[in-house]
């Protein structure tokens, strides 16, 4: 299905290059222009832009009213949004740093998440979260964290991690429509703001008109037919780096990005297993009980037969230290999943 | 006082320098001896320095995501500071924690980069000297910005019920990132929320030291006696971006030329020298802190980069043995980025 889409809208037939914050930016503006129930709340969303340029430019053509800059009152802006989409209003809500969760969470889990759920689906919650995520440039532990597992464990919440601009602009425009909570976490890393250089993969053709990417439907980013590395995010570009060093030995990497991590894709998944027999998991969020263990066990609860090795790639169990020989050490980087396919190639 | 001031202008000017290095022409973050974000305190001096005066060792204070003012003033060991700064094996925190999140135990400091979560701490540590009896008080510093987050306001009331010796610092700058004070609150006097829990508020309204110095005596003063916690607010200026790299744009030429204007450290200079302090003196006030900065910052850039595995350490000062393995799989699991 992805693949499909991709074919019928392809980005790079219209000769036109976006960041990812631009193609973001761009499906903001055209869901508010459509409808007048939507809005934007954060910090330093208005002026400035977003930190990471999530709202560029989109106060003039808005203004304050549905640009809103807010108090830094976590657990209030991001409460009233649910309670203003409650009413039927359609807000977007920035948490700045996927870090500060922590100061709000109750609105998130406990109403966000659940509020369908408990009135027994009588209400509904058609907010977006967003959300900047992702370390690569020593933040330090409380500035550097994904977070991926943490939301997607927490049931009541579609979860959006998109790697490119294509991606990243249909993937808004169906978070945005859609009925539901839906957490969108861009990597500060992709998002190509000037102080933060990103890779060139997220730079990406986007076509003008508006385009929906259905949530669970992951897409493969490169064909393959000896290992499947299944990731997201930043780690996708990664694994495109490292499936490149394997071809020149002759190892046929195919990659799998997740693009949602609720809904979950696991046929796109288990389709790559029974291809390629050699599964690698890499993700940017902590080891234990998260995606790279969701992962390997949806496919082996499909059928151990398809798979030959299972290696995971994912930041061990500690907080993300400040240094950058430490950092380096935890993230995942390139020559870390080159390893871990030769690994599950046996040939280490 | 002046000398702490002196000192916290002149290590952060060279901070700024050696965090430019490697960075330009386009700014790039990562890039450089000092990577991350770095959020300088110049226009603040005067809080750190006129209300850590009153404090002791023992005392303890939680500082927010713009520390070093506070902690220089506070007497942070400045060298194992810097190294933390530059990410080195003999930092504070061996390079896991930088530049805002600096411990050092033997002053009791620390701070933490989310907004208003030293308060809580602050209150637990009032806590602790109210029930051991001691006469040990708890100073949490945070911006004017952080005054609407609830961590805040609980600990206010907490306090305030408790009767702990706690002082709530707030530095107004006007400024919360790009988000002027008038537009995040319709309370022009911060201090005034403390008639809402109970407790006594204060705002010394001048960027002024001397000023600042004679509240927070009051204030800690009420503290060590038993007689309960204050709501300090003082008024300091941002004179830089809210971090390196933050191209201000949203910020009107005449506030930022204002702010210069402002200049605590020339007002105190001035207050000496009308108080008979002469040139000599300042002089050599002024080269102390000089040489004591440029030491400091020299030492640190001959520290040794931790070892990468250093990173698993510290998770637990008790390690879970044989249960849990922190490490992946497979074997070489160092990142190439
Ligand atoms: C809970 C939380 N929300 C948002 C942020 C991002 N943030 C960091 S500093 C800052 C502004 C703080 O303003 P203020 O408290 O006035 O202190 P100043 O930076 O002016 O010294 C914001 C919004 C954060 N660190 N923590």
């Amino acid at each position: 299905m992805a693949q499909q889409e991709k074919d019928d809208a392809s980005g790079q037939q219209t000769g036109r290059s976006l960041t990812m914050s631009r193609a973001m930016v761009e499906a903001i503006a055209h869901e508010m222009r459509e409808d007048d129930e939507v809005f934007y709340m954060g910090e330093d969303v208005a002026d400035y832009g977003g930190i990471f340029d999530s709202t560029e430019g989109l106060l003039d053509e808005f203004g304050r009213d549905r640009i809103m800059d807010v108090p830094i009152s976590e657990t209030a802006y991001l409460g009233a949004a649910v309670g203003a989409a409650q009413e039927g209003m359609r807000p977007i809500a920035e948490l700045m740093f996927v870090d500060f969760f922590g100061v709000a969470m109750d609105q998130i889990y406990n109403q966000l998440a659940k509020n369908t759920y408990m009135s027994g689906g009588s209400v509904n919650v058609p907010m977006v979260l967003t959300a900047a995520v992702g370390g690569t440039y020593n933040d330090a532990a409380q500035h550097s964290q994904t977070l991926y597992g943490t939301f997607a464990h927490l049931p009541g919440m579609k979860v959006v991690v998109p790697s490119t601009a294509y991606d990243a602009k249909g993937l808004m425009h169906n978070a945005i429509r859609d009925d539901d909570p839906v957490v969108y976490m861009f990597h500060k890393r992709l998002m190509g703001i000037g102080w933060l250089p990103a890779p060139d993969g997220p730079k990406t053709g986007v076509p003008e008109d508006d385009y929906t990417i259905p949530f669970g439907s992951a897409d493969i980013k490169r064909e393959g037919a000896d290992v499947t590395v299944v990731t997201l995010g930043l780690h996708v570009h990664r694994a495109l780096e490292a499936a490149a060093d394997l071809a020149d030995d002759g190892i046929d990497v195919e990659v799998v990005d997740l693009r949602t991590l609720v809904p979950l894709d696991t046929d796109t998944i288990r389709d790559s297993v029974a291809k390629t027999g050699h599964l690698v998991v890499v993700d940017e969020d902590y080891r234990s009980y998260g995606v790279t263990g969701e992962i390997i066990a949806s496919v082996a609860e499909a059928g151990l037969d398809d798979l030959e090795a299972v290696e995971r790639v994912a930041l061990p169990d500690v907080p993300i230290p400040y240094a950058r020989p430490m950092e380096d050490e935890v993230v995942p980087g390139t020559d870390d999943i080159v390893a871990a396919v030769r690994a599950a190639q046996g040939d280490e | 006082m002046y000398e702490n001031m002196v000192t916290a202008r002149q290590y952060e000017e060279r901070l700024q320098e050696e965090y430019m290095a490697g960075k330009q022409p386009a700014f790039d973050i990562s890039a450089g001896p000092i990577p991350g974000e770095l959020h300088l305190a110049a226009g603040h001096e005067a809080a750190g320095a006129g209300v850590c005066q009153h404090l002791r060792d023992d005392d303890t204070v939680t500082a927010p995501h713009r520390p070093h003012h506070i902690a220089i003033a506070k007497g942070v060991d400045l060298k194992r500071m810097t190294a933390e700064i530059f990410g080195r094996e003999s930092g504070l925190s061996g390079g896991k924690g930088g530049h805002m999140h600096l411990f050092d135990p033997d002053v009791n400091f620390a701070c933490s980069g989310i907004i208003a979560e030293g308060c809580p701490p602050a209150v637990g540590a009032g806590l602790a000297a109210k029930k051991r009896n001691t006469d040990s008080v708890a100073v949490a510093f945070l911006g004017e910005g952080a005054i609407d987050q609830g961590a805040f306001l609980e600990s206010l009331n907490l306090a305030s019920v408790q009767n702990l010796p706690v002082v709530f610092v707030v530095e107004d700058n006007d400024w919360a990132i790009s988000m002027p004070k008038e537009r995040v609150t319709d309370v022009e006097n911060g201090a005034q929320r403390a008639d809402g829990f109970g407790l006594q508020g204060a705002r010394v309204d001048a960027d002024d030291a001397v000023a600042i110095s004679d509240a927070a005596r009051e204030a800690v003063g009420r503290a060590r006696d038993g007689n309960g916690p204050t709501l300090l607010e003082v008024q300091v200026h941002r004179r830089m971006g809210h971090f390196m790299g933050d191209p201000e744009s949203y910020r009107p030429d005449e506030d930022k030329a204002a702010a210069e204007q402002r200049d605590s450290i020339e007002r105190l200079e001035a207050d000496l020298r009308a108080h008979g302090v002469d040139d000599e003196e300042i002089d050599d006030l002024r080269s102390r802190a000089h040489d004591r900065v440029e030491e400091a910052i020299e030492w640190a850039k001959d520290q040794p980069e931790p070892d990468p595995d250093d990173a698993y350490e510290d998770v637990f000062v008790n390690p879970p043995s044989g249960v849990t393995d922190s490490e992946p799989s497979t074997a070489d699991t160092g990142g190439d980025d």
